[in-house]
């Protein structure tokens, strides 16, 4: 464990942590590979050539069921909604927490329950509030409201972990000094915690981006992605089903690999200032 | 002076607001609805008690509730003991702390990409004509394909497994990396073997992670409708996917007492485990 030598235990776990990597990354790379068979393709292996055409066929041609752009742009600016209104909301609820406050209890075991109440109740939930209320549900409303419900509890729980171990001298230090508390929170608390927040916001983005349940009853008329991907295994079967998997996978990717760069370039910059 | 005492209010009432109309109230009106009445075309406002009657008395309901738990402990199992090696691993022999961080992350990544690619990526795999299948019957272990491996009860739970794992990681990874080294180095000075020492030092100490993991995937698994959908082909049930079904053929009340049955069955477990391991001070 701590000694030295690496013992037999340590063999035996890294073989079993690398099978698991390869079990979370294995089939992954199965329709990432199989999204560039050759026209005359399938859905299964072996390759029949290797050719661009399923992507061709995903961003310029017309498809018969689905309409992937639109379902795209609604995905994105929910994402996108869902992100910003979790990392202000989930930030002002931490530092409330920071404080005794009257019913900070019952608030902090209904965000819990946010977390455990099945999804799909809470698709059907909102779905039937709004029908009760005569409102029609719609991806920006309903939807956005139920997406909420699974990623604030996350953001919360972040911050919770961000402020247990942040230490309060440095805003002490701003008050003697004369700040007042807004600056102190701009100028001390929010440089420090920015790092944390991108997570907030990359937990936020990438929930809503990828929900499937939550919407399935609160989108209303128009699809979002997941739901559009859904839609394509029942009644699609050529491999621009893995196409639009491996583009949908790449932007993540690309979402998460952006903000743990910027997490990590804020990072050593501060380490940069302290040291200078 | 008045400011900051009513600040903590002013800055929890936006995440009060968000939780009160989109998780209360739904939740409320999901109550209210399991009581009222519908026929094939809507649904009306009454209070009777047919859809809790109807669902309890169905054989149907029992064995799709024996179904779920039936997936709900298998899953449950297989995380617990692949999530508490994977953390082990990660917290005990990896020595580094950047180090530590990248493999956390490589094993978070696919956490962070549609659940729904993640399942649709087995079919290649899994399938009649997949990798498995060729790469078993081309070493000859096998002369037809294997039929199981895919639409099947192993489908489904070999799927959630790979979904959720990493909720049974992060959490039980959390409390490894606060045990006190210390408490190791004495053990091991007062003679303890490295067997001693996981079951009689470590394991105690990562019950609050555990208990965070197992709600986690408890709760994941009992409401889950897709995966077993789309992984058994839709030979299987869960309570999830009766639910879903019921919602559409528009029998909203039927699907709302099933509901409440679910949440109370899921809250139950719940607090099963909190009443065996104390959490609070984890968070």
């Amino acid at each position: 464990m701590t000694s030295e030598k690496r013992g037999p235990g340590f063999y035996v776990l890294t073989a079993f942590f690398i099978l698991f990597v390869l079990f979370l990354y294995g089939p992954l790379s199965t329709i990432f590979i199989l999204s560039f068979q050759g026209p005359n393709g399938g859905l299964t292996f072996p390759m029949n050539g290797v050719s661009l055409r399923w992507f061709e066929n995903l961003l310029f041609e017309q498809q018969a069921v689905g309409d992937f752009g639109g379902a795209f742009s609604r995905s994105l600016l929910l994402g996108l909604m869902t992100m910003l209104t979790t990392v202000v909301v989930s930030l002002l609820a931490g530092l409330a927490f920071r404080r005794r406050f009257l019913g900070s209890g019952p608030l902090f075991y209904l965000t819990i329950a946010s977390l455990i109440v099945p999804s799909i109740l809470i698709s059907l939930g909102i779905g039937l509030a709004f029908n009760v209320f005569g409102l029609e549900p719609a991806w920006y409303s309903s939807g956005f409201g139920a997406h909420l419900t699974w990623t604030l509890p996350f953001g919360l729980l972040i911050m919770f972990a961000v402020f247990n171990r942040f230490n309060p001298a440095y805003e002490e230090a701003a008050r003697d000094l004369g700040a007042s508390p807004w600056q102190t929170f701009a100028h001390v608390v929010l440089p420090i915690i920015l790092p944390s927040l991108i997570g907030v916001g990359l937990f936020g983005f990438t929930l809503s981006y990828d929900e499937f349940a939550r919407t399935l009853m609160t989108s209303g008329s128009f699809n979002t992605l997941p739901l559009e991907i859904y839609g394509m295994t029942t009644n699609v079967t050529t491999p621009v089903l893995y196409a639009l998997g491996t583009v949908t996978t790449l932007f993540s990717l690309a979402v998460i690999l952006i903000a743990l760069a910027t997490i990590a370039v804020l990072r050593k910059r501060r380490a940069r200032r302290l040291a200078g | 002076m008045t400011l900051s005492r009513i600040a903590p209010y002013l800055q929890a009432t936006p995440l009060t607001l968000i939780l009160a109309a989109f998780l209360v109230l739904p939740i409320a009106t999901i109550v209210m609805v399991s009581f009222w009445d519908y026929d094939s075309i809507q649904i009306f406002p009454a209070f009777v008690f047919t859809n809790y009657e109807e669902t309890i008395t169905s054989p149907v309901t029992w064995s799709t509730y024996l179904n779920t738990l039936k997936y709900t402990v298998i899953v449950w199992a297989v995380t617990l003991v692949v999530g508490f090696w994977v953390a082990y691993y990660l917290a005990f022999h990896i020595r580094s702390a950047t180090m530590q961080m990248v493999l956390f992350l490589i094993c978070t990544i696919p956490f962070l990409t549609s659940n729904i690619i993640r399942m649709i990526s087995w079919i290649p795999f899994l399938g009649r004509n997949g990798l498995l299948n060729q790469s078993l019957m081309s070493m000859g272990v096998i002369d037809q394909p294997l039929e199981f491996l895919l639409f099947s009860d192993f489908a489904v739970v070999l799927a959630m497994v790979h979904l959720y794992t990493l909720f049974m990681v992060t959490p039980i990874f959390n409390t490894l990396m606060r045990i006190d080294r210390a408490l190791i180095e004495a053990a091991r000075d007062a003679g303890a073997s490295a067997f001693q020492i996981l079951t009689n030092v470590i394991i105690p100490l990562a019950k609050p992670g555990i208990a965070i993991g197992s709600i986690f995937v408890v709760t994941l698994v009992m409401g889950d409708f897709i995966t077993v959908r789309f992984m058994s082909g839709g030979q299987s049930a869960s309570v999830g996917l009766m639910m879903a079904n019921q919602i559409a053929l528009l029998q909203y009340p039927a699907a709302a007492a099933n509901a409440v049955i679910l949440l109370v069955l899921v809250l139950l477990l719940v607090a099963a485990i909190l009443r065996i391991v104390n959490i609070r001070k984890e968070l």
